[in-house]
């Protein structure tokens, strides 16, 4: 089962020295600021949760930390030696290109079908190897992501919104597989989620991001901060890993919050479909 | 005698069409699965307005129509970034006024009489030696590209961003894929002409897709449903004396309805990993 031995370097070495980490770095695009003087950090062994409303510049600031956007201003810099597994936010496969999930773990690097059969069992799915990419559920997709982000062997995963499109018992599970990869291979994760239900409790630090960094810090200690409670006023500790359900709101498709609970005096974002940046 | 030289110039179609479905059968699995077909009509549009200046500057005509689908290409994609149209609109305007533009600047060739028809829809029996050999490099070169690009290729169709966080030269690999583009409409035009070329890359590749497991099985079958295409078209058009380049596209297009017309269970299937 278990695919690594504990003891090997990736754990070993203890540098305290961020794997990646952005210094006031600025975004602009189509005129509009996504990123204002953003600073964070992300350190080794670590869980580091990115969250905010729909449109913080969540997704932006993932893009430009993995090198994909260049700043306006500002720089990203990467501890030497830094192996990212990256898992994106969602991956769809066009019917007409025929694509197994072996194939489509191998597109970058070759590896003996022993190690892929491995790498899946590790995420629950060994049965996928050879079936149609397509064919997959979105909680299975997730997992064949994940399990191809980690066949690097990656000092850090870097996540964006791991349990999309998978249901509330799924999401669980994507996060505890999460959980339990990080503490058997030592790597460091940083994710970003709108939902802080599931992330929060997992997680070492915790970025509040809406557009600018609101705060950072451990959870407990961004739950209490008075601009974290103003961006997720229903939002307590109490609450964290627990899914609640009062009946005096509605919800859409997506699970949103639609219609305001008494006293809250603040207009409720739009809901996770549409967030893409 | 009339036997031996009627061989020959079939002989040489053949060969021409032959070599040209070959390569474009392969790209065309590409054009299917990035959903390029506009993008690839839109360029081979401007492969006309190579021509026209190919004769005006006095250089050689294929090299010139490479160069001007290379430019319009990269030109898209510059356009396509801005966002300020959709796409869409973008190709349309570009394809039209490609077209429009070369038709315009042939014209306009005094002393010269143009065949705008061969152009337009091919003119493969026309076919000389020397174009089959300019065919034969210009086909080689974009088959062994797309060979050199194939895996980074396949990364980046399957999703940009992880292809870009795991290593691929994504520009690099983008302007490979326009030249490769470029490479086989200036090899086609011949054969099946400027407004057709698109037909010949992605209707074999989408007949190939109900037979394979693999891209590559896709690829190749591809090749090989474009080739015999290219042979029935031929043999149909000198049969019926109808124009070669369009016959090869209703050939192709049988085919199509053939295969998926089918019950599913007459289709073999390719052992696939």
């Amino acid at each position: 089962m278990s695919r690594k031995d504990p003891t090997e370097p990736a754990t070993a070495e203890i540098d305290a020295t961020p794997l990646l980490a952005a210094r006031d770095v600025s975004l602009e695009r189509a005129g509009r600021v996504i990123l204002d003087h953003v600073s964070v950090q992300v350190r080794p062994a670590e869980v580091t949760v990115v969250i905010g409303p729909n449109g913080a510049g969540k997704t932006s600031l993932l893009r430009v930390l993995l090198g994909l956007w260049k700043p306006g201003q500002g720089r990203v810099q990467r501890r030497r030696g830094l192996r990212i597994g990256y898992m994106p936010q969602r991956l769809q496969i066009e019917p007409v290109l025929p694509l197994s999930v072996r194939r489509f773990l191998t597109l970058r690097q070759r590896a003996p079908e022993a190690v892929l059969r491995e790498g899946l069992e590790r995420v629950g799915v060994p049965h996928l190897l050879h079936k149609p990419v397509q064919s997959l559920s979105g909680g299975e997709m997730q997992r064949v992501l994940l399990a191809r982000a980690l066949l690097n062997r990656p000092n850090l995963l870097v996540l964006d919104e791991p349990a999309q499109g998978v249901d509330i018992v799924g999401q669980g599970e994507v996060f505890k597989l999460i959980d339990d990869i990080r503490h058997e291979t030592g790597c460091g994760v940083l994710m970003v989620s709108h939902d802080l239900h599931l992330v929060m409790a997992g997680a070492d630090a915790v970025i509040c991001l809406n557009q600018h960094v609101c705060c950072t810090g451990r959870p407990e200690e961004v739950s209490r901060h008075p601009e974290y409670q103003r961006l997720f006023p229903e939002t307590d500790m109490q609450g964290i890993g627990v899914y609640r359900h009062d009946h005096d709101h509605v919800h859409d498709v997506a699970g949103d919050v639609h219609e305001h609970h008494a006293g809250c005096g603040h207009a409720h974002r739009p809901g996770p479909g549409g967030d893409s940046r | 005698m009339m036997d031996g030289l009627l061989d020959d110039f079939l002989i040489r179609a053949l060969l021409a069409g032959l070599m040209v479905a070959a390569v474009a059968g392969p790209l065309g699995a590409f054009v299917v699965w990035r959903r390029m077909a506009y993008f690839g009509d839109t360029v081979s549009h401007s492969a006309l307005l190579g021509v026209a200046l190919g004769v005006l500057l006095g250089l050689n005509l294929n090299l010139m129509v490479t160069l001007v689908c290379v430019a319009i290409a990269i030109l898209l994609v510059l356009l396509q970034r801005r966002q300020e149209l959709a796409s869409d609109t973008l190709l349309g305007i570009l394809a039209h006024s490609a077209l429009s533009l070369g038709i315009v600047a042939v014209t306009f060739i005094e002393g010269l009489r143009v065949d705008l028809m061969a152009y337009l829809f091919g003119d493969i029996l026309a076919v000389g030696t020397g174009d089959l050999l300019s065919i034969a490099i210009g086909g080689g070169v974009a088959l062994l590209l797309l060979i050199l690009l194939w895996r980074p290729l396949l990364a980046l169709t399957v999703h940009e961003e992880l292809a870009q966080v795991e290593g691929v030269p994504v520009l690099l690999v983008r302007l490979g894929l326009m030249l490769l583009i470029a490479l086989v409409i200036a090899a086609a035009m011949q054969v099946v002409g400027v407004l057709l070329i698109t037909a010949l890359m992605i209707i074999p590749a989408a007949s190939a897709r109900r037979f394979a497991a693999t891209p590559e099985q896709m690829a190749i079958l591809a090749g090989i449903i474009g080739m015999l295409a290219v042979g029935a078209g031929l043999w149909g058009s000198f049969q019926y004396d109808t124009p070669t380049g369009p016959t090869i596209v209703v050939a192709a297009m049988l085919g199509f309805i053939l295969v998926h017309l089918l019950p599913g269970r007459l289709i073999p299937h390719f052992g696939g990993r």
